[in-house]
């Protein structure tokens, strides 16, 4: 069943506006186009032909932190690049959301030495985990679909 | 720990809030500035055609590129260091991580550098296996080299076609290693496990279709008339410029330098293949592209060779102080229990001494120095990554030409972060 059978001839949808909104919102989450390590050649994956997230409305991947919503820290955070990523971090327009991915970007990983931030948390507020190293395209994919889940339900003066 | 925003560097800096000529003064990033009137600029570390974290400190006279000086450790891991405190088989995973592009051409350099040390040769089956999962690899980095580089010259459908056949090699990865990119697959000794029944099935069906997809690469590519504007005459390297700043892989033989470990050196029954060896003449970004089609060509000569003499057999040595029993074994046998025990807990122990062994990785030399000391873990590891050393001929391939150019000439180079930083 389409909408267009629920719509009938009416030709007006009653809502709520945050409903709206954020329907919106999840549906044009465009990602910065930022790749550290390992997990961002698993995110071009995903980008590519054969995962396609642009069936999640994220075809465009943005290299300008002004223009993306999303921002996937895909790969191990050293402390050279921690500053960097924050700058980008706060260079990005509200509302953004923030997704670790793979097990370094959340925890540090198998690199538990002096060189790697333990867990990208420490510097940004993260609010999906995906853990694998590198993840699947697939369990990437699904942290996007969790973050969009996670979407639906804001309210729109948390980024007021 | 409370980790703030200027964690890191030393003093406590923002690099980010620094200029150009404080970070040389403070850093020393070796650009040594021409004249003050041209303009200084820092591309990266985030920056789309810099595969990956690279930072470049470039002095522009408009759009001319003057002068310019890398700036690495964006990515810095500690990888070496951190060897040090795992077995010989734990820090297997750790040379994954670095080229994660060719995870096992990583393997393949580490392991044999552990085999030399110990002293042990694998068995038939077992070498022809990495020679073929060796040559996919290079396949699956020369993929992506080409999906990006062409990226960069604004070629956009070549990435989608290389990512789908990409995607094939990695299912063979994951049927061999259960693991798509990670695999860690060769073991000291041999291979984790033998490959399954539809190893050879896949390989041969890769073999099919593959050669008819470079066609289709080419056909977007070779004649097209933008990329030849781009990359004809661009990033000239010399041969002997090339052999002195230690440019190594399909970089090197792009400018007509014949050099290849796989001939030059054999390793794991390389001398028993027929391959040809792709030169370039011109030493220019088309020169470096011709060289990796060709070799992607040459490589599936290698793996159609190396399927036709597969033996049969052991995959691992016969030996249990290095190579763990079998399962089957564990029920019946108080010893195995005891060498699987001890080998889970403690590992092997390597012989004091010292090994230096080279493979040829896609992206050139990649070699393993590896220092034992009568302890189940290595006292040294370095690696001397094709990556790192390629990069330092950038500042030569790419003055006097475009910040455009330079891009192309990034992606034509073939550097992978985590191989430069470690």
């Amino acid at each position: 069943m389409g909408v267009e059978q629920k719509l009938g001839n009416m030709g007006v949808v009653t809502t709520r506006l945050e409903d709206l909104v954020n329907w919106g919102r999840t549906n044009s989450t465009w990602p910065m186009l930022f790749g550290l390590a390992c997990c961002a050649i698993e995110m071009m994956s995903t980008q590519a032909s054969h995962y396609d997230a642009s069936r999640f409305g994220m075809e465009l991947m943005r290299p300008s932190p002004r223009q993306a919503d999303l921002m996937i820290v895909a790969g191990r955070v050293s402390r050279k690049m921690a500053p960097v990523l924050r700058r980008l971090y706060d260079q990005m327009s509200d509302p953004k959301w923030v997704i670790a991915m793979g097990d370094c970007a959340s925890c540090g990983g198998i690199f538990n030495n002096y060189a790697i931030v333990q867990g990208v948390d420490e510097i940004v507020p993260v609010d999906v985990y995906v853990a694998g190293c590198p993840p699947r395209p697939e369990a990437l994919l699904d942290g996007i679909m969790t973050l969009h889940e996670k979407v639906r339900g804001e309210k729109l003066q948390e980024w007021a | 720990m409370t980790v703030g925003m200027n964690l890191g560097m030393p003093g406590g800096d923002n690099i980010q809030e620094l200029s150009v000529e404080e970070l040389r003064a403070k850093y020393g990033s070796g650009l040594e500035i021409q004249s003050e009137e041209n303009m200084l600029l820092s591309m990266g570390p985030q920056h789309p055609s810099t595969h990956g974290v690279l930072r470049l400190l470039l002095e522009l006279d408009g759009e001319t590129v003057v002068n310019l000086a890398p700036d690495i450790g964006f990515l810095h891991t500690g990888i070496e260091k951190n060897m040090e405190s795992k077995t010989y088989t734990q820090a297997l995973v750790m040379t994954d991580r670095m080229d994660y592009l060719a995870p096992m051409s990583n393997n393949f350099g580490y392991i044999l550098a552990v085999e030399k040390l110990l002293g042990v040769e694998v068995t038939p089956r077992a070498e022809v296996i990495r020679v073929i999962l060796g040559e996919l690899t290079r396949i699956l980095s020369h993929l992506v080299w080409l999906g990006t580089s062409a990226l960069d010259v604004a070629a956009q459908s070549v990435f989608l076609y290389c990512f789908r056949e990409r995607e094939y090699i990695l299912d063979i990865y994951e049927m061999v290693a259960g693991q798509r990119m990670m695999a860690s697959y060769f073991r000291p000794g041999g291979l984790w496990r033998d490959v399954p029944e539809e190893f050879v099935p896949a390989i041969r069906n890769f073999l099919d279709f593959f050669p008819s997809r470079i066609d289709d690469y080419e056909a977007l590519l070779k004649e097209n008339p933008i990329f030849h504007k781009r990359t004809k005459g661009v990033g000239v390297i010399s041969a002997e410029d090339a052999i002195s700043m230690g440019l190594t892989g399909p970089s090197l033989r792009g400018s007509g330098v014949n050099w290849d470990i796989r001939k030059s050196i054999p390793y794991s029954g390389y001398e028993n293949y027929d391959f040809e060896v792709p030169l370039g003449t011109e030493g220019d970004v088309y020169s470096r592209y011709l060289c990796r089609m060709k070799e992607m060509r040459q490589s599936l000569g290698i793996i159609k060779q190396a399927l036709d003499r597969l033996p049969d057999g052991p995959v691992q040595i016969d030996d249990r102080k290095i190579v763990p029993p079998p399962r089957s074994e564990l029920g019946r046998s108080m010893e195995a229990v005891i060498h699987h025990f001890k080998l889970w807990t403690e590992g092997f122990k390597a012989p004091k001494g010292y090994v230096f062994q080279r493979v040829e990785s896609p992206k050139g030399e990649f070699a393993c120095y590896l220092r034992g000391n009568d302890t189940s873990k290595p006292a040294r590891v370095h690696f001397r990554t094709p990556s790192y050393v390629n990069l330092a001929s950038l500042p030569i391939m790419a003055k006097g030409l475009f910040v455009a150019d330079l891009v192309a000439i990034i992606g034509s180079i073939d550097i992978v972060l985590g191989e430069i930083d470690r």
